[in-house]
């Protein structure tokens, strides 16, 4: 009995505790796995500037962020793709009224193996590809071989841009794999010579080999200027006009020193009169 | 007489046991080589990454510097939740079926009920967690959800190893005490249950085992990529081991470059959950040998 | 007078006592209830949407496109065949073993290999998966030239390296449980050690044995993180052992996080839980069944 009655007392104790502090202010920012790395260089180098901030960030992909955004659950949303419509209508039901900021523009970029000898394909070819309508690589110029195709989970703003952008809404094939990630899916790549995926600008590096759509070499400059078919503006969502940290927050991002390290990410920083207006 | 002379069956026979044996000698060395592997090779990619620092320090440079501290306070504070909640409930629900429950309907129903809950999948526990403590409950993704979330996954667990360990006290000290003339509750809280306490800290350490290195069931109810100070309330999301591991590996923003962070992390949340299993094995020997009754 | 009234408060401590313990120890089920009071409050809306058997047939899961496709036949396909392979590689070891354990081993490696078997239970789901991920996939892929590491045979290895502590050490205590009377009687009969332990102590721990190959393959069909790391996630049902699966938990796992709450998409998940909740607990209760049935397993001496 007195153990039981000590157990008792020491949890609510702990339970006071929590809620007494559970009002201190405390940011939390879900979402797109492709702006994961701005929003986590921004929040290194924030913190460093305000040292008392308590920001917690999560990836899991645009859904995820909009999804946290209307349950209440996060005071930013990361996303790499814009709002649906059915989205914003849900989230007004629940009494949340969506904002968008856009913080970069990305390009989303094919990528293969190294050591597959095809350089460029056109936006059909590659719709054709990502609904199994082409399934080997010489069909396309390359060599004999099975097309692996690789694509993102649902949840990603990234599959939803490329699912728009590209395939124009036509269903991607069953067979393709899903990765978790931006990340995932160069190191699947990078690992295997069938394989053909889609990535942020930002995440090409020596170990995939990026390709042109329709002739145009994925860019800055062509990111901006739209030659490149497959670019987008990165965006974060807040509940209503940003206030307290969060305003804060945002507006370091949107400042010269926040769309440095939008670049520094190897994204394409806000054109100058652009800047924070949608 | 037949064909076969005693001598070339008698050889067949043991032959046949010869060829078992080596099979089932092989099965044991297949099992044992997997388990060393995996340790020798978690071990030989990780144990450069494991530095003082890197169990202090929290990660850096977008995850690529720094160390894990965030992940491996986040784990305590789960797990030790996580105890907080089973182990009341699962002794207590153990001293109801071993002491007094009398065999019935409801002591079935009871047994039932927590053999079924020790067989929930993992990922079914992350969706109960969100949908009630999370969203209905309105924790939100906290440190409480998720400790909750992980109790109810350890609290069979619990209950049985609690069961094990009063059912092992002789029957001779609960009679002897009841012939004194002291009450069943009172037998039950001086004699039984101190007797039984080395048993059931054995089950309590095994099921902070489990807790610290599940992932489904806090995913949606406490874990978060990257907190940027230490959680300050049961309210907070934290980082913990097992997601870092995930979100690093599949979800981070530069996978091939910590890799051997990852490994590192890996290695972390082996030495804590096999040391803690080792404990408790070890414990578990101890009290075996010296129970001389 | 003071003695009576003790007795009586004496009493009723030790009546409300019981009724409290009995109470938590009820909680349990409790929990089991609400579990599923909240599985099937978010999962049968679903149904308005779509029928059960088009749910449970159909053949495209593609929730998140308009209009919404919540077909789970390909993940129910990907858990069964996944827990089939690696029953087939857990359920020889893991016998094989307890045998080894229980009836032939010293006791020394007695010891050590119970330790071994434990400490396997021990390792953490996101460790296999992992390890899975990491170095077996591309050696997979290297040796065998395939499109992708992430498949079946992967997930199939490191489910059974997750189900053989289970098989094994159930399996061993119902091959303990065998009274010494058979196998010695079995002996004096003129039996060697093998012809006892297979024609003897096997077919008397059965029930045992198969409770434990059931609630083996429980754990394997419902374990998350190893699929999620290792099965490659291709919603469609497989042609090949290479191929890559999405079995139910790694969906629910993989799309949680972004359904929004009680959208269609949230609905389907629940019902996929609902479906695998549903799978394990018949696991479950067969092995229940199994165990309480077949517990006389007694000795008659004289």
């Amino acid at each position: 009995m007195r153990k039981l009655f000590q157990q008792l007392i020491l949890g609510g104790f702990c339970l006071a505790i929590g809620a007494g502090t559970a009002f201190a202010e405390n940011m939390v920012i879900k979402g797109s796995t492709t702006v994961l790395p701005v929003a986590q260089a921004a929040l290194e180098a924030y913190m460093k500037a305000n040292p008392g901030a308590k920001i917690s960030l999560s990836g899991g992909g645009s859904g995820e962020g909009i999804k946290a955004l209307i349950d209440g659950s996060t005071d930013i949303a990361n996303s790499s793709r814009e709002i649906k419509s059915a989205e914003v209508e849900l989230a007004k039901s629940k009494g949340v009224q969506p904002k968008e900021i856009a913080v970069a523009i990305d390009a989303i970029v094919p990528i293969v193996n190294p050591k597959n000898r095809v350089k460029e394909l056109t936006i059909d070819q590659l719709s054709q590809i990502y609904q199994g309508k082409i399934k080997n690589w010489k069909e396309v110029g390359g060599d004999d071989l099975q097309i692996v195709v690789i694509s993102r989970d649902s949840s990603s703003g990234t599959f939803e841009a490329w699912g728009e952008m590209v395939l124009n809404k036509a269903k991607v094939t069953p067979k393709a794999q899903m990765q978790a990630s931006n990340g995932a899916i160069v190191q699947a790549i990078s690992k295997n010579r069938y394989a053909i995926g889609y990535i942020g600008f930002g995440y090409i590096n020596k170990t995939v080999k990026p390709l042109t759509v329709n002739g145009v070499a994925a860019s800055a400059k062509t990111a901006l200027s739209k030659e490149f078919p497959v670019s987008r503006h990165l965006y974060m969502y807040t509940n209503g006009a940003p206030k307290g940290e969060t305003a804060k927050f945002i507006k370091f991002i949107l400042s010269s020193e926040g769309q440095k390290l939008v670049a520094k990410e190897g994204f394409v920083p806000l054109p100058a009169d652009k800047k924070g207006k949608k | 007489m037949n064909g076969k002379t005693f001598e070339s069956s008698m050889r067949s026979r043991y032959f046949k046991q010869r060829l078992f044996f080596g099979a089932v000698r092989l099965s044991a060395l297949v099992i044992t080589l997997a388990l060393l592997g995996i340790l020798a090779y978690i071990l030989d990619n990780g144990f450069r990454a494991v530095t003082w620092e890197f169990i202090t320090q929290p990660p850096t440079d977008s995850m690529t510097k720094g160390g894990i501290m965030p992940a491996i306070v986040g784990t305590l504070y789960l797990t030790v939740g996580a105890i907080l909640v089973a182990l009341p409930l699962g002794v207590v629900s153990a001293i109801f079926l071993t002491e007094y429950a009398k065999q019935g309907a409801l002591t079935r129903i009871i047994r039932i009920g927590v053999n079924c809950l020790a067989g929930v999948p993992s990922v079914v526990f992350g969706l109960f967690g969100l949908g009630f403590f999370v969203v209905f409950l309105k924790f939100g993704s906290s440190i409480l959800a998720g400790a909750l979330t992980l109790g109810i996954l350890i609290l069979p667990t619990i209950i049985g190893a609690a069961e094990e360990a009063l059912k092992a006290v002789p029957q001779t000290f609960r009679e002897a005490s009841l012939a004194l003339g002291v009450s069943k509750w009172n037998t039950i809280f001086r004699i039984v249950l101190p007797s039984a306490l080395p048993g059931i800290l054995t089950g309590a350490i095994l099921g902070v085992g489990r807790a610290a290195g599940e992932t489904a069931p806090i995913m949606f109810t406490a874990a978060a990529f990257f907190t940027a100070v230490l959680p300050k309330s049961i309210f907070d999301e934290v980082m913990a081991l097992p997601y870092h591991i995930y979100v690093l590996a599949t979800a981070g923003t530069h996978i091939e470059e910590t890799r051997p962070l990852q490994y590192g992390t890996v290695l972390v949340l082996i030495a804590l959950v096999l040391g803690i299993d080792l404990i408790a094995i070890i414990m578990r020997s101890m009290f075996r040998r010296n129970k001389r009754w | 007078m003071k003695t009576r009234k003790n007795i009586l408060t004496k009493r009723t401590e030790e009546i409300a006592i019981r009724n409290l313990f009995g109470f938590f120890a009820f909680l349990s089920v409790l929990l089991l209830g609400l579990i599923l009071v909240f599985l099937f409050r978010e999962g049968l809306p679903l149904f308005k949407q779509i029928s059960v058997a088009d749910f449970l047939f159909g053949t495209a899961w593609y929730p998140t496109y308009d209009p919404p496709e919540y077909g789970i036949w390909p993940l129910i396909v990907g858990s069964l065949v996944v827990t089939f392979f690696a029953c087939l590689i857990a359920v020889p070891l893991g016998f094989l073993s307890a045998v080894y354990i229980a009836e032939i081993a010293p006791a020394g490696i007695k010891e050590i290999l119970k330790s071994v078997i434990e400490l396997l239970a021990g390792l953490p789901s996101v460790v296999l998966g992992f390890f899975g991920m990491v170095i077996v996939g591309p050696w997979l892929q290297e040796t065998f030239d395939l499109p992708t590491g992430l498949n079946i045979a992967n997930a199939a290895v490191m489910l059974a390296i997750m189900a053989i502590p289970t098989i094994s050490s159930l399996s061993e205590d119902a091959l303990y449980a065998v009274p010494r009377e058979f196998k010695e009687a079995s002996y004096a009969l003129g039996a060697t050690r093998y012809e006892t332990i297979i024609r003897v102590v096997v077919p008397a721990a059965l029930s045992g044995i198969s409770t434990a190959v059931i609630l083996g393959m429980a754990r394997a069909i419902g374990e998350t993180m190893v699929v999620l790391m290792v099965a490659g996630g291709a919603a469609a049902v497989p042609g090949g052992i290479f191929d890559a699966v999405r079995p139910m938990t790694a969906s629910i796992a993989a799309e949680m996080g972004e359904a929004p709450f009680r959208s269609g998409h949230y609905h389907a998940l629940f019902a996929t839980g609902i479906v695998l909740f549903v799978i394990t607990l018949a696991f479950n209760l067969i092995a229940d069944t199994i165990s309480n049935r077949f517990r006389e397993t007694g000795s008659g001496t004289l």
